[in-house]
């Protein structure tokens, strides 16, 4: 006998008596939907365009240096070198992605629909960072490893080449990991605070480059002392110099001497560890207040 | 007080319990004051005027706010000191716009079933269930943002049940649908208590919508306990004939009373609880015997609003 056809079988509510997956899993999921976020996956068109533009951006400057290093063998930018010289598209990424991430959620109003769950309230903005500091990260990390294998098949050395290529790349993959790490930190803590994207992005733009003109301000001011904490006063030149201290000429150009900062090294490196630290117990704070009318 | 309400509070066999619940915002604003009550699974009605501390009661019973003193229970647990516990099994809806617009319904809430707990395929295939049985079918996969009120509370109805609770906490689900869409989130709230098997708590300012599907009422009233009964324990009273006439109205009492009717007031119009169909014509006799102009004589419902009516100042 044919079964009938286009015969709808309602068969009910089910009631679900399988496994619920714990904290990790949660965070985990809140963090892998973050990280698609960042790049518009799952989104509407409109959303992938400014963070696709800023990965094209970057992606054809790896692809430039890497055309040159492999035909004409000129290192034209280390990897550390070559994320310093991003910084303005991290800038721009994080302006941009930064309020898609939490601004997003708070003018919705769904954060009543997450803390209604057991998320909680840390998990949510932890996971958040971790998905904006992936998201940096792979931005610069992409395109150094574009570089890496442009350098790597073409090298002259054999296996020796790879190796001493490799040892180049970590480093940079580290500086880009602390680039991404502060200005995700600072970047989320000022798109929380707002509901208002546009809001948000300029604030973020305003704290990254209005910051820098107290910088030359401080730098040219008749103190030694001074003029080597400068580069305190704004998060880029911050990260900047606490690369130059820690990674030595694998960042600072041939013939330039770097950003002067004395013998300071080991202070911005605290400094830079105690920013993201405030920052983060900062976004922690905001989190526990947030959307609890 | 009936039976059920003497069950030792704060055991786990009831689903939300308080005792002497009270909460005091920073300001001196009490929401809610020395609230104790017991209720058991079913469809409860949470009624109260805008303000009278029913958002504060859901908020306290899902962990989110900590009460200023009193003890809750919600399915046997402590929500003040495992929220997790809780809200794993507690579904709620918010009053207020909940929705990212540039999400598809269907996107949303598998999201939210993640973050519930369920595995990725489950939560696919939940959030779909979920949303079929609010009544969301094709329509799912489109934004939120194009979505009429009557689709977004169903959405948010959605999202309170895709991974299965066994409470759902519903505030104002019916807020700025039309009659027709009031009638049919209603009715869903009523299916999901009756059918699905899960307990509801639905808030609401207007007792004529929850009277309707619940089988409990509780009405607080600035912060305090009205009053807490089975909606049948509350309607069970006979039914009333009103009586209404132009002018006259003491003499038509006091003759009533003389019949040995027993007859009460309620504004312009004299209630006489219906025995038997005798008592009609008694009233009738009445009127005509005092020639009095009739203006209404009809038979209603005990209505729940004249039992919230604030008769008992302090019940509790």
């Amino acid at each position: 006998m044919p079964e009938p056809t286009g015969v709808i079988h309602d068969i009910g509510y089910q009631r679900y008596t399988g496994p619920r997956l714990g904290r990790r899993h949660v965070f985990g999921a809140l963090y892998l939907h973050g990280l698609r976020t960042a790049f518009g996956l799952g989104r509407s068109a409109k959303a992938k365009i400014f963070p696709w533009l800023v990965v094209g951006v970057v992606a054809v400057a790896a692809a430039g240096i890497t055309a040159v290093r492999t035909q004409i063998g000129e290192v034209v930018m280390t990897y550390a070198q070559f994320a310093d010289r991003m910084s303005w598209m991290v800038i721009f990424f994080v302006a941009v992605v930064a309020p898609e991430l939490v601004s997003r959620d708070l003018l919705s109003g769904v954060l009543p629909l997450y803390f209604s769950r057991p998320l909680p309230r840390e998990d949510y903005a932890l996971a958040k960072l971790l998905a904006l500091v992936t998201a940096l990260w792979l931005l610069l990390g992409g395109p150094q490893l574009v570089m890496f294998l442009g350098a790597a098949f073409t090298t002259d050395d054999g296996i020796r080449g790879v190796w001493n290529e490799l040892l180049d790349l970590l480093p940079g993959l580290l500086y880009a990991g602390l680039w991404a790490v502060v200005f995700a930190s600072i970047g989320l803590l000022i798109s929380s605070l707002t509901g208002k994207r546009a809001f948000a992005a300029g604030g973020i733009v305003a704290v990254f480059l209005m910051t820098t003109p107290i910088v030359g301000i401080l730098s040219i001011m008749p103190s030694q002392t001074v003029n080597e904490l400068a580069f305190l006063a704004s998060p880029s030149t911050l990260v900047g110099a606490t690369g130059a201290w820690a990674l030595g000429d694998l960042l600072v150009f041939e013939g330039s001497s770097g950003p002067p900062i004395g013998g300071f090294g080991p202070l911005y490196a605290v400094a830079t560890v105690a920013l993201v630290a405030v920052a983060v117990l900062l976004l922690l704070l905001r989190y526990r207040k947030v959307a609890t009318r | 007080m009936p039976r059920w309400l003497r069950v030792p509070t704060l055991s786990d066999v009831t689903l939300i319990a308080t005792e002497s619940l009270t909460k005091t915002y920073g300001g001196g604003v009490t929401a809610l004051a020395d609230l104790t009550v017991a209720v058991e699974p079913g469809i409860i009605g949470l009624v109260g005027a805008n303000g009278a501390g029913k958002s504060t009661l859901i908020k306290i019973l899902l962990g989110l706010l900590e009460p200023s003193s009193g003890q809750v229970r919600v399915l046997g647990l402590d929500p003040t000191t495992d929220p997790a516990a809780v809200r794993a099994r507690v579904g709620y809806m918010p009053e207020h716009d909940a929705l990212p617009p540039d999400l598809s319904a269907a996107e949303l809430v598998t999201h939210l079933g993640r973050i519930s707990g369920l595995p990725p395929t489950v939560a696919r295939e939940r959030a779909s269930e979920a949303l079929r049985h609010v009544g969301l079918h094709e329509e799912r996969h489109r934004a939120v943002g194009g979505y009429s009120t009557g689709m977004k509370q169903r959405v948010k109805l959605a999202q309170a049940l895709v991974h299965d609770p066994d409470l759902l906490l519903l505030d104002e689900p019916t807020n700025g649908l039309d009659p027709a869409g009031r009638d049919a989130m209603l009715a869903l709230i009523h299916r999901i208590g009756t059918e699905f098997g899960i307990s509801v708590l639905v808030c609401s300012h207007l007792l004529g919508e929850v009277e309707r599907i619940c089988d409990t009422l509780v009405a607080i009233d600035g912060g305090r306990l009205l009053r807490a009964d089975h909606i049948a324990a509350m309607t069970s009273a006979t039914d009333v004939l009103a009586v209404e006439v132009s002018e006259g109205t003491d003499l038509l009492a006091a003759r009533l009373a003389a019949l040995e009717l027993p007859v009460s007031r309620d504004g312009r119009m004299l209630l006489v609880p219906l025995a038997d169909d005798d008592t009609y014509d008694l009233i009738l006799g009445a009127v005509a015997e005092l020639d009095l102009p009739l203006h209404r004589l009809d038979q209603r419902r005990h209505r729940v609003a004249e039992l919230f009516a604030p008769r008992e100042p302090s019940h509790a």
